[in-house]
Parts: C-alpha cells; structure tokens; sequence
C-alpha cells in the first residue's frame, strides 16, 4: 500500500491517543518543571510563581562548578573506558556464530536492564571487606588481609563502566554487524595480520560511529545518580546526585529544576554534535 | 584478532559481567544473616523470604504490577503512532516520535523530576497510578523502536492486496498487519516489562514515599545495614531479565531487534 497523506479528519484518529499521553505527561511535565526552575522557594519546601534568575545564579559558585566538572571528567573516562573495550569486543562479537552471538546479547541485555540499586548493591559486595574480592585474594596467598575498597573514585569508576559497557556494545551492534567484511579480507590478504587489520581498516572506517558512541555513553554515564552514592564518598557525587538530593532531601524543587534544566542544555547540545557527526559520515 | 587472545578476551570480560553476580550468589546462599563470601553454610531460606517475608512481598507484588500495567499502557501509546506514522505521510508528526524517544535519551532524573514537579502541581503526588504512567511515558521508547522496525519489515504489497480487495482500515490492521507486527508487540513488552520491574528513580520520585517497588525497598534497606535477602532478591532479577530475553530471543530475532540484519538476509 503506498503511503498518503492523511485526508480525512478520521484518518488522524489513530495519532489521538498517543499524542494526547505524550503531550499530556511529557511536555505538559517538561514545561512545569522548566517554570518550577525559575519560581522562588518558601520555607518548608513549598514555591511559589516568580520569574527569577536566583535559582541559576546558585551554579556561579567554587562548589557547583567543582561538582560540574567531576561530572564532566567521570563521564567522560566512562565513555572512554567502555569504548575502548567495546570497540574490539563487539567487533569480535559480530564476526562470532548467530547462537553464539544470541547468547552474549542476552547475557549483556540482562546486565543493561538491572537497577541501578541492584549494580550498587552487587558492586558494593565484590568491594566490601567481609565478602569481597580481596577475601579470594587472601585465600590464594596474595593478600595477608581482607580490606574494603570502598568507598573510593576506582569503585565508582567500575560500577559505572560495568553499567554502560552493555549499553556501549548495543549502541555499536549494528553499525558493526554491517560493517563489510571484505574489508578485512582485503587487508588480510595483502599481509596485514588481525590486529594491524583491525587497527588500520576496521577503527578508520568506524571513525564517526565511534564518536557518536563516545557521545551516546558520556550521556549515558551522566544519568548516573545512585552509583556515586553508594560507591563513593561525597566528593565523587555527581550533578544528577545532586538533583536528587535538592529535590527529595532538601525539598528545594526550584534549584533541582534549574540544574536539571542546565543538565538538558548540556545533553542536548551534545546530542546535536552526535547529530552532526552523523552527518558528515554520511557524506563522507 | 587471533583466536587464543579473542578467547582470552571474552573471557575476561565475561568474567567483569558475571563476578558481581557471582559473588551475590554467594552471598544469598549463607546460612545465617552475615554478608560473607565465600557462603558460611548453605541454605535458601532467603529466597523463601521474598516470599514469606509481608514487606519483601508487598515490594514484589508492587513493581509486578507497576511492570505489567505500564508496559501495556507503553505499548498501547507505541503502537498507534508507530502505525500512523508508517500508514500516512505527515512530516510533522514525527515530532511525536521524537517526543517517544526523549524520555529514554535524556538522563533519567529529568523525566523523573519532570514528573515530580507535574504530579505535584496537578494534586495526584503519590497516587500509585501515577507511577504507571510515569513509567508508561519513560519505557514508550522501547516499544515505539521495535514496532517501527516491525512495520518497515511489512510487505506493503500485502496491504495494498487487502484495500484493493475492499478492506478498509480498521480491517486491514486486524487481519493483516496486526498477526506480522504481533512478534514486535510482543518484545516492546517485554524490554518495557523488564527495565520497568528495574527503574528506581521515576518510581521513587513519583511515589516513593507512598509505595515500594522492589528497587526502592533494596535501596531503603541498604540504608539498614545488608540483609541476604537483597542479594537473593537480585538473582530473581537477573534470572527474570535473562529468562525473558532467552525468550524474545528464542520466538523473534533479538539481532534485528538490536539492530543487525535478519538471518534471512545474511
């Protein structure tokens, strides 16, 4: 059947139901909490209308700016670190047996889809003193004594990339999946061996998927907001901890609506460089 | 790459993905109510106290329900759009699909305050229904994704047979379209169902402090102190999210969903 432009007033009828929802408790939401961001605050955790700038001016200080750029800084090495495992891994991955890939694909799917809480929780185990890692370590003679890891920067650092590299991979999939293999074949046969194949032929050509991954996980890596909580110390907390914090513990929605409003800015302007990026492999 | 460092590899990297689960294990089978790995003891009476265990349940029997009813309500909004938009041509209205897909782009904790700020304003803050739209608004992504890769693998030949066979619309849909896209409907489900039964932070804000989903009652108890029953609880996740994803697997294509070609192109 070929696609027509939609006639009829009934022919919109099907848009009705999903439009209303999305505009109703997206947008509809979306703007509140844009408006919440400029209202001012009342004692006791209530606001009240106003259109001022007070909210925002709070980011003009050392401790915001500290918080922001750690937030920068863990997800951009996130992003690297999961990259720079997933790229060979998912390469290998697409080259393996259907089943075979059927079952890593399960297996990382299970890991993506688990909460926050529980990855904390798992992580904070591996690392804690009575049932961690180091207890393994001890029995196999290379430690004298178990002791906790946590909370520490290397702890939160693992408990994320161990969060988003399922997600890196999936993003990877299918531009990998597609990826020509007579490409390497090509090298191959004129005596490149696998590795310098895969460093001079298989990266070149995925130059801007990569950065567009790069992108996708660094946003990604800044949604965390429980990780740095349960395996870091408050230094390590990051801007979407904080809006947590403002908004349930310290009741003060107008400043959490700012900073997530700041934290959408930021987001969107790098989903236009992936946008971007996008485009010139296209035309490259 | 060669095989020997390929293997080594994959290895080690399933060895990064199962440790932590590997160790939760552990931990879910001690006898008494200690952290330790390895287990001290072994029993399962930890997993029976999901179920015996009056708060555990309620938590389970509340995020089963927030999954199932808003991963129907995700693909009750999916599917309507993702047919218009491949049905008709209206360059607009794939703002709606942009609109779909944001929720899941943007970092969760602003769809989750978002909400907060919107419930709050409206009067309903707490009411338990608020989380399964919430949740609803927050998964449609998943469902939309995989239906509108269902539908551009519709042979529009077919359709086009139907309506000049005198079907209108609303025929075509039910004989036609509905039992090809039926596989697709069938796996947004379910990666809605599974990062529902997950999600902590759109549930906690919403009716966190009304209702506890299994996330938001790990995440309470962890303030605590450690209880075994954390732990089993995980396993039942991660059991549940890789038995419904074998599933998906084994009745549709999980490589096209995710994004390769079918088996029957390769």
């Amino acid at each position: 059947m070929r696609r027509e432009a939609p006639q009829k007033l009934s022919d919109y009828g099907p848009l009705f139901f999903p439009a209303m929802m999305l505009i109703v408790f997206f947008v509809v939401p979306f703007a509140t909490m844009i408006a919440v961001s400029f209202f001012q605050r009342q004692q006791g955790g209530f606001y009240v209308p106003a259109f001022q700038f007070a909210n925002y001016e709070r980011f003009l200080s050392l401790f915001f700016a500290n918080v922001l750029g750690f937030s920068l800084m863990l997800a951009v090495t996130v992003a690297i670190c999961c990259v720079v495992l997933a790229v060979p891994f998912t390469y290998l991955l697409t080259r393996m047996k259907r089943k075979v890939q059927i079952a890593w694909l399960v297996a990382l799917l299970s890991v993506l889809s688990l909460s926050e809480v529980i990855i904390g929780f798992a992580w904070s185990t591996l690392f804690s003193r009575t049932a961690g890692i180091t207890n393994l370590l001890v029995m196999a003679g290379i430690m004298s004594e178990a002791k906790a890891l946590l909370p520490s920067f290397g702890a939160v650092l693992t408990g994320m990339v161990y969060q988003a590299f399922p997600y890196t991979v999936l993003v990877l999939y299918p531009a990998l999946v597609r990826l020509d293999p007579t490409l390497t074949e090509a090298a191959r046969t004129l005596g490149a061996s696998p590795i310098k194949a895969f460093f001079t032929v298989v990266v070149p050509a995925l130059r801007n998927t990569i950065t567009a991954t790069l992108i996708m996980v660094f946003i990604f890596a800044l949604g965390s907001y429980l990780l740095p909580q349960l395996l870091g110390r408050p230094q390590h907390w990051t801007l979407s901890v904080l809006i947590t914090d403002q908004a349930i513990y310290q009741s003060n929605m107008p400043f959490a609506a700012a900073m997530a409003v700041f934290l959408v800015l930021v987001t969107l302007g790098l989903v236009a460089l992936t946008v971007l990026a996008g485009r010139k492999g296209e035309t490259a | 790459m060669t095989g020997a460092l390929s293997k080594v590899y994959f290895f080690l990297i399933g060895l990064f993905l199962a440790l932590p689960m590997i160790v939760v294990a552990g931990v879910s089978v001690n006898a008494k109510q200690t952290l330790a790995f390895p287990p001290k003891g072994f029993s399962l009476s930890w997993y029976g106290e999901i179920f015996l265990n009056p708060e555990w349940r309620n938590a389970l029997f509340a995020s089963l329900t927030l999954a199932i009813l808003s991963a129907a309500l995700a693909v009750a909004i999916a599917l309507p759009l993702a047919w218009f938009l491949w049905r008709r041509i209206a360059p607009w209205a794939n703002i709606f699909q942009l609109l779909g897909i944001a929720p899941f782009t943007l970092p969760p904790v602003i769809t989750a305050l978002g909400l907060l700020t919107f419930w709050a304003t409206t009067g309903f803050y707490g009411q338990p229904w608020t989380a399964v739209v919430s949740h609803a608004i927050f998964f449609v992504t998943l469902p939309l994704v995989t239906l509108s890769l269902g539908f551009t693998a519709i042979d529009r030949s077919l359709v086009e047979a139907a309506a000049t066979m005198g079907a209108d619309d609303r025929t075509i849909f039910r004989t036609v379209v509905l039992p090809l896209i039926l596989p697709y409907i069938v796996s947004g489900y379910a990666f809605a169902f599974v990062l529902s039964l997950n999600e902590y932070i759109v549930a906690y804000m919403t009716v966190g402090f009304t209702m506890e989903t299994l996330p938001i009652k790990i995440f309470n108890a962890l303030r605590y102190g450690y209880t075994p029953t954390m732990a089993s609880v995980t396993i039942l996740f991660v059991a549940t999210a890789a038995i419904i994803f074998s599933l998906v697997a084994r009745f549709g294509d999980l490589p096209k969903l995710l994004g390769a070609m079918s088996s029957d192109d390769t």
